[in-house]
């Protein structure tokens, strides 16, 4: 199971550029890489984060500040973006999970207007304008990223990193033990598990791997704006994660690719976009809640337990 | 920088106190029967005024009768009602199927009717906003304070709400109704025992929250003008003050949201930058020091 799922992520990305347009497929592949981060904290921890948007719009801004005004490469750009979402997560997190449940989902939210707020106001990020004309440049000093091949295979580089690193973490001894927190926390800690740290370093994960995820989009479309950092990014998240299928390595992605997709498809009518988005989180809630890939496993769990009687 | 600036912004910082209060009261209604945190309640404050807005503007046309204009004071009464029974019917059809599973799905449920509510009425509306022109004649023109003249109507909006977060301390605390209600809030499937139609009980508190956010939206229409968006960034702000003042008690949440709608007032005047953010940094100071809130019960 494991390898298959692993040849077909690869070939798929590797193809990818040759059925879509390189642009767009970048676009999903970090969406699905915010989602894959999420993921890790809402599945596999049970932390509902209602401010994600502060990690993957904050970075995106960082880096497109230090690659256009301080004139750093493209890989180190990533890496200051990706830097300041890991501490902004430490400072969130740290905070955030003093507080259970929806009063976690609140404050996680405030906290990140705060960020919205300094996105608004402060000098260098361009108010209501964004930042704007952010160079790709070279990677390394030789690839130039202006080709939208090379700059395709830089991102899926990156996916593939993320994506990794999130398996690796919700397959490791630690993964083992969030999951126990998400299904019973006092439990965790009658184990004499320090529930607390776990749950901080989950969410500095998830916040570092959205800023990656951020910080590229950022590069993918040369400009951060204020979109990247407002409440309703991090609704869709939520959305992303949830659809596809909450507590599955591939239900984020799955969810990621279409919610992006009917973005692109209905970008024409205007603010329908926010109704179809509102109906689809209602009819997730109310219908499907383990989302497509959940209710797929699900359904296979049925069918072999029916067929091994 | 004088005093009676500051004191003019503290009055302004307490008439948009009062929305605050209305809107974290109605929360703590909603939270304290249903365990949810009602995401949807910016979107039906925006309803409340947008109701107003078409009664007045509108519905003469709609119907053939071009003469007809639904008064503010008609609209107080008749927006938050509408919106209580569009309220009742949401509870009714979706939150109730969802009562039993985890909390947060009700959470995420009304996002979803915020962000249908916010974004079928962008199509229609401006989202830089259109004026509400109903404004009574004899709440028009300024009083005199003794320390300052302040406009009528804000007077009037002022005492208007504190009118009905005090009735609604009154009924929940103090009378028999209020008493269902807390006993529901403790332990709904005992009360239920008692013959008590929980269920209903439920749904009409929902209703009553939602009206509350409607009586808001309505008395804010003739101050700022009503815009689909009104609520969204209301709504993350009064986030903050139900997270400050926790939601262990009605006269909590009505305290908190008065007292930071003046702390915000007070702000724009000494630092002006900080105007937008002070109460989130404020949250920040609360969950450092006192993490379950100042009246909350940490559960």
């Amino acid at each position: 199971m494991n390898r298959t799922l692993w040849i077909i992520v690869v070939a798929a990305g590797l193809l990818a550029p040759y059925a879509i347009y390189p642009v767009f497929a970048m676009q999903l592949l970090c969406f699905a890489l915010f989602a894959c981060a999420f993921n890790l904290l809402l599945g596999y921890a049970g932390v509902l984060s209602f401010g994600h948007a502060a990690f993957f719009g904050g970075a995106a801004y960082i880096a497109g500040h230090v690659i256009k005004v301080w004139g750093w490469p493209p890989e180190l750009g990533l890496l200051a973006g990706t830097a300041f979402a890991v501490v902004l997560g430490a400072i969130f997190g740290g905070l955030a999970i003093r507080r259970h449940g929806i009063y976690l989902a609140m404050v996680t939210l405030a906290l990140a207007q705060i960020i919205y707020f300094g996105a608004v106001k402060l000098p260098f990020t361009g108010g209501e304008d964004g930042l704007q004309g952010i160079p790709r440049g070279h990677l390394l000093g030789t690839l130039p990223l202006e080709k939208p091949l090379v700059m395709y295979y830089f991102i899926f580089a990156i996916f593939l990193f993320g994506f990794w690193l999130i398996y690796r973490t919700v397959h490791s001894p630690f993964g083992q033990v969030l999951k126990a927190i998400r299904e019973n926390e006092p439990r965790a800690v009658s184990l004499g598990y320090k529930v607390e740290r776990y749950k901080l370093m989950a969410f500095i994960i998830s916040a570092g791997v959205a800023g990656m995820a951020g910080a590229s989009k950022a590069l993918v479309f040369q400009f951060a704006a204020l979109t990247d950092v407002s409440w309703r990014m991090s609704g869709e998240v939520i959305l992303m994660t949830l659809l596809g299928g909450m507590g599955t390595i591939l239900g984020p992605v799955v969810g990621a690719f279409t919610v992006v997709t009917l973005q692109h498809e209905f970008a024409a009518i205007g603010s329908w976009v926010t109704v179809a988005i509102g109906l689809t989180f209602i009819a997730c809630v109310l219908l499907f809640r383990r989302g497509f890939v959940g209710e797929l496993l699900n359904a296979l769990r049925k069918y072999r337990s029916a067929e091994a009687d | 920088m004088s005093w009676d600036l500051v004191l003019a912004q503290a009055m302004l910082g307490l008439n948009q106190g009062v929305f605050y209060a209305l809107l974290s009261l109605g929360l703590a209604v909603i939270f304290g029967l249903l365990n949810i945190i009602n995401f949807a309640h910016g979107a039906l404050y925006m309803l409340g005024a947008l109701v107003a807005l078409i009664g007045y503007n509108q519905l003469g046309n709609w119907i053939g009768v071009p003469d007809l204009h639904i008064n503010f004071w008609w609209a107080l009464i008749l927006s938050p009602l509408l919106v209580g029974l569009f309220g009742m019917l949401i509870q009714r059809f979706t939150l109730r199927r969802i009562a039993k599973f985890d909390h947060l799905y009700g959470l995420l449920l009304t996002f979803g009717v915020a962000l249908v509510l916010e974004g079928f009425f962008s199509n229609f509306y401006n989202t830089s906003g259109t004026p509400y022109g109903a404004k009574p004649d004899m709440l028009k023109g300024v009083v005199n304070l003794g320390f300052m003249y302040f406009p009528t109507y804000r007077l009037f909006s002022i005492i208007a709400s504190l009118a009905v977060c005090f009735g609604t301390w009154f009924v929940i605390e103090r009378t028999k109704l209020g008493a269902y209600l807390r006993a529901g809030t403790e332990n709904p499937d005992l009360v239920q025992a008692f013959g008590v139609n929980v269920p209903l009980m439920i749904t009409l508190t929902y209703g009553f929250g939602v009206a509350l956010a409607a009586f808001a939206g309505v008395l804010a229409a003739p101050i700022y003008s009503v815009s689909p968006l009104m609520g969204a960034d209301v709504i993350v702000v009064v986030f903050a003050v139900v997270v400050i003042g926790g939601m262990g008690s009605i006269m909590g949440s009505i305290v908190t949201g008065l007292t930071l709608g003046i702390v915000e007032g007070i702000t724009k005047v000494v630092y002006p930058p900080a105007a937008n953010t002070v109460i989130f940094f404020l949250m920040v100071i609360v969950l450092l020091v006192r993490p379950a809130g100042l009246f909350g019960k940490e559960g």
